[in-house]
Parts: C-alpha cells; sequence; structure tokens
C-alpha cells in the first residue's frame, strides 16, 4: 500500500523544526523512526501534507546526565536504551522495557519519543515512563515546556502535545537506593500486541515496602497508574503472601482500548496475576 | 520528485523519487535490486530486512528519502554464487530454506545476529531471529545454519 503524497523535510535544529511544524500547519507531522508512522501512511489512516524528519536534530539524540535525573533525547532509539550504559544504570526500567518492544529490526529504528509522542495505549515505552514519573520536555513556538507524564496522555492515540510542538526528550529521576524495577508483558500471540503489560519500581528498607509505583499499559485508553496496589504495598512486609494481597486489589474495571477478545473477568484475573508476578520479579533482580 | 544519493552496496546511485517512496520500493523498483523482497509490507514479517549503517532493519518502515548520507547493504552485497557469505554458505549447508522468498531477509538478520552475538544459545538466537518469519517453517534449519556461521564467526 502506498501513501498519499506528501512533502519533506529534514530540519538540522530544533529551532528549524518548530519553524516547519508550524509553517506546515495541520498538514504537518513529525517522523522519527517510522515505526508506527509509515505504516499509517501506508494504510491512509493519517494524510499529513508534509513530514518533517528529526533524524538529523543532535540535541534529540543526545542522553544528558544531571546530578538526579536522566535527560533521554527523543530520537533515542529501543535499541539504544537497552545498550546505552548510562540508561541501564540509572534507568534500568526504559532498558528492560525497550527489550520488549517488537524485534530488532524495529528496535534499532524506534524511538522513546516516538512511542511516548504515539502515545498507543498498548504501547510498552508509555506505562515505563508513567511509573518513573518521568516529564516530557517540549519545545514549540512559544518555548520550552515540561509536562509531566501524569498529564500527558490524554487519551487512545492522543497527547498534550500542540500540533507545532515537538517532544525534545523524556527527563525521569536516576534511580537511587533500594530501588528495584521490572516490566511483565503478556500478549495472546508472539505477533499480538500487548494485551497488559506491568511496569513496576518498588524500593525496600530492610523487610519492608517503603515506596512503590506501578503502571499498567492497555488496561485503559492511557497508561495507568494503579494507585491501590501502589498504597498497599507502601509499610506491607516483603513477602509474596503481601505482594498478592495488594494486587489483588486491582478491581477489574479496566477498559483496555483494544480488548482482543478477551472477558472482563480474564483480564481482570490476568492484571491481579501479572502485577503479582511483576513485583516479585522486580524482588529478585 | 527529491533528487537523492543513495549509497547501496559501497555504489552512489543519484535518483529521483517521491517522498512517500520507501527503501523498500526504491530498491526494487528504481534500483531493480530484487533481492531484497516484500512479504507484509508492515514491519512484520521481516522478507524486506536490510542493514543501514551495519543496523538491520525493515525497508518496508523507511522513506527512501530518510536515507540520503547512510550506507546501504542489501542481499545482492553481502556475496556471489562462487563466494559466498559465510551465514549464506551455512544456510545452503543446513538447507535452511525451502521456496526462498523469507531467506535474503533471513541471511540479513542473520548476519547481523551473528555480529551482535545474540547467539549464545539456540533459545536466543531464536528470539533475535524473531522478527523474520518462513512460511515454508525451515526454522529448526534455520536456527542451526545460525548456529554454524556464529562458531565459524567466533573461530
Ligand atoms: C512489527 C512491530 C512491532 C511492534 N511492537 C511493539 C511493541 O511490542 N510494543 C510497543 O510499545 N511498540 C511496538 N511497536 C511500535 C514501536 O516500535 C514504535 O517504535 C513506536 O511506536 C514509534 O516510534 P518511532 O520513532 O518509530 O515513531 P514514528 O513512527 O516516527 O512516529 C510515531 C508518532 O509519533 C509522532 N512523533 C514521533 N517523534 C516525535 C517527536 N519527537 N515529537 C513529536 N511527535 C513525534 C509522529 O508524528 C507519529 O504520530 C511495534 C512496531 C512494529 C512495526
Ligand atoms: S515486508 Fe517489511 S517486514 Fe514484511
Ligand atoms: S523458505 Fe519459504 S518462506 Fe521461508
Amino acid at each position: 500500500m502506498i501513501p498519499a503524497p506528501f512533502d519533506y523535510t529534514r530540519p538540522t535544529t530544533v529551532e528549524d523544526a518548530v519553524t516547519a511544524l508550524r509553517a506546515g500547519g495541520a498538514g504537518a507531522k513529525v517522523i522519527a523512526g517510522g515505526q508506527s508512522l509509515v505504516r499509517m501512511l501506508q494504510r491512509r489512516l493519517v494524510r499529513p501534507t508534509l513530514l518533517v524528519d528529526v533524524g538529523c536534530l543532535s540535541r534529540m539524540r543526545e542522553v544528558v546526565e544531571e546530578p538526579d535525573h536522566l535527560v533521554i533525547g527523543a530520537t533515542t532509539t529501543q535499541h539504544e536504551l537497552l545498550h546505552d550504559a548510562r540508561v541501564r544504570a540509572h534507568a534500568p526500567l526504559l532498558s528492560l522495557v525497550a527489550r520488549h518492544v517488537g524485534d530488532p529490526a524495529v528496535r534499532h529504528r524506534g524511538t522513546l519519543g516516538g512511542s511516548v509522542a504515539h502515545a498507543d495505549p498498548a504501547g510498552d515505552p508509555p506505562a515505563a515512563v508513567l511509573a518513573l514519573d518521568g516529564e516530557i520536555i517540549v519545545e514549540g513556538p512559544r518555548g520550552e515546556r515540561v509536562i509531566p507524564s501524569a498529564e500527558f496522555f490524554v487519551g487512545p492515540f492522543r497527547t498534550a502535545l500542540e500540533p507545532d510542538e515537538l517532544l525534545v526528550g523524556v527527563r525521569v529521576p536516576k534511580m537511587g537506593e533500594g530501588w528495584t524495577v521490572h516490566y511483565e508483558k503478556f500478549r495472546l500471540s508472539a505477533q499480538k500486541p500487548t494485551l497488559l503489560g506491568v511496569a513496576v519500581m518498588v524500593r525496600r528498607v530492610g523487610d519492608c515496602f517503603t515506596d512503590a509505583h506501578i503502571a499498567l499499559a492497555n488496561s485503559g485508553s492511557t497508561p495507568v497508574r494503579a494507585t491501590a496496589v501502589e498504597v498497599a504495598l507502601v509499610g506491607a512486609d516483603v513477602t509474596e503472601e503481601a505482594v498478592t494481597k495488594a494486587a489483588d486489589l486491582l478491581d477489574g474495571t479496566m477498559e483496555p482500548f483494544a480488548r482482543q477478545g478477551v472477558s472482563q473477568a480474564y483480564l481482570a484475573h490476568l492484571a491481579r496475576v501479572l502485577t503479582r508476578r511483576a513485583v516479585v520479579a522486580a524482588l529478585s533482580w | 520528485m527529491i533528487p537523492l544519493v543513495l549509497r547501496v552496496n559501497g555504489r552512489e546511485h543519484r535518483i529521483e523519487v517521491e517522498a512517500r517512496v520507501t527503501l523498500l520500493d526504491a530498491l526494487r523498483d528504481v534500483l531493480h535490486l530484487t533481492g531484497t523482497k516484500k512479504g507484509c509490507d508492515r514491519g512484520e514479517c521481516g522478507a524486506c530486512t536490510v542493514h543501514v549503517d551495519g543496523e538491520r532493519i525493515n525497508s518496508c518502515l523507511a522513506l527512501a528519502v530518510m536515507q540520503e548520507g547512510r550506507e546501504v547493504t542489501t542481499v545482492e552485497g553481502v556475496g556471489t554464487v562462487g563466494a559466498p557469505h559465510p551465514v549464506q554458505a551455512a544456510f545452503v549447508a543446513r538447507d535452511a530454506l525451502q521456496c526462498g522468498y523469507c531467506t535474503p531477509g533471513q541471511v540479513m538478520s542473520a548476519i547481523a545476529c551473528v555480529r551482535e552475538g545474540h547467539t549464545g544459545s539456540d533459545d536466543e538466537i531464536r528470539e533475535w531471529m524473531s522478527g523474520n518469519l518462513c512460511r515454508c517453517a525451515a526454522y529448526e534449519q534455520i536456527v542451526a545454519a545460525v548456529r554454524d556461521a556464529a562458531e565459524a564467526h567466533r573461530a
């Protein structure tokens, strides 16, 4: 299938990219790795008149270390998330989740910024970014703004990004002492998208959980935090029993965007089991 | 139409393409390099696998205009009938194909897989070759060929 025609530009600075987006108006669209967009172009689900290629913007390719944070450039590929020493050391949840995206060829082109901007409710990286309380750094004609991940995902394939704004990076806190992480994913078959994903970060001091961040992929129209489970875990003993009890609090009212033909009872059970497994796996990380 | 210099298998090609043309279609229809196959045209089968700057990618999900200044390698660039690439030789020795349609993609993916070092066990090979489907289900022989090629590479 061949896309409808469009113009193409490859700016070399973030400023030029923003200018191009603005000039292109409603018909302009960013292309990063193309792993989601080219498929949509081919099926003519989107018909932009101008593609702005962000592949040559060096600022968006960098990983910058701050004292307590890591700023990961939007065009960092999933392959790079998997291999970059700073990401592995300071944001291992992103390395783990990158491993669950597609296959090696997809990961060589697909980017973190693309996954986040695409905002597929079944996307794996958005859930990890939400669990990390990541901040989305955006550049537009009105300058830079920083959007908390909790406010960034607003609906299926919809975000707080304006059409003339560029996602330039994702800022995440460096993982501190005592934290461990895991990403647990379930698919009905190897070729199917994520039916449910659970991103977990837990902190333990001695035999007690002191903090827990849990976010689910494909359990709603956006990635969502499992707040009830988080609250129940904090202060609980580090035992499988306590983890099971907390995970069982998932109430089963999830409304995934793509249900893939499974029943509500199946999903609710899956969410509890996967969440328990994910926390237990994080503990033995 | 956009004028474009595409570097493929060490040669520069000056071509003109529309922005909407994928790398796969440019290779096959403009450069007539038909070794690279179109299976699904949506990133799922791996028949169109090529290397760009040494990394394996699906050429059906890449626009040709995005490859300016990059080095593209296709199956035509890795070996010849008289002097096959060690991975190609391993595919022949292991009879790792039936109809052969997926084979150029399998070979390109396998060359990268061996180079990346994801060949520690048969399970690891299966996982890191999982983007390449084979309708004839020659999977056992493909894994064996990749295993052989990896051993030869390490030696
Ligand atoms: C076979 C296959 C399997 C896959 N499996 C998975 C999977 O298991 N899990 C998963 O999570 N994903 C999966 N994906 C999708 C994932 O690979 C894509 O990488 C990701 O969704 C998009 O990243 P990209 O860089 O390719 O973005 P593109 O396709 O280039 O863009 C996607 C969207 O984001 C916008 N965009 C991109 N970058 C920016 C930016 N910097 N600023 C503003 N807007 C931007 C584009 O305009 C477009 O709307 C799969 C894809 C394929 C082809
Ligand atoms: S043709 Fe490209 S992955 Fe199938
Ligand atoms: S040999 Fe026929 S598809 Fe693989």
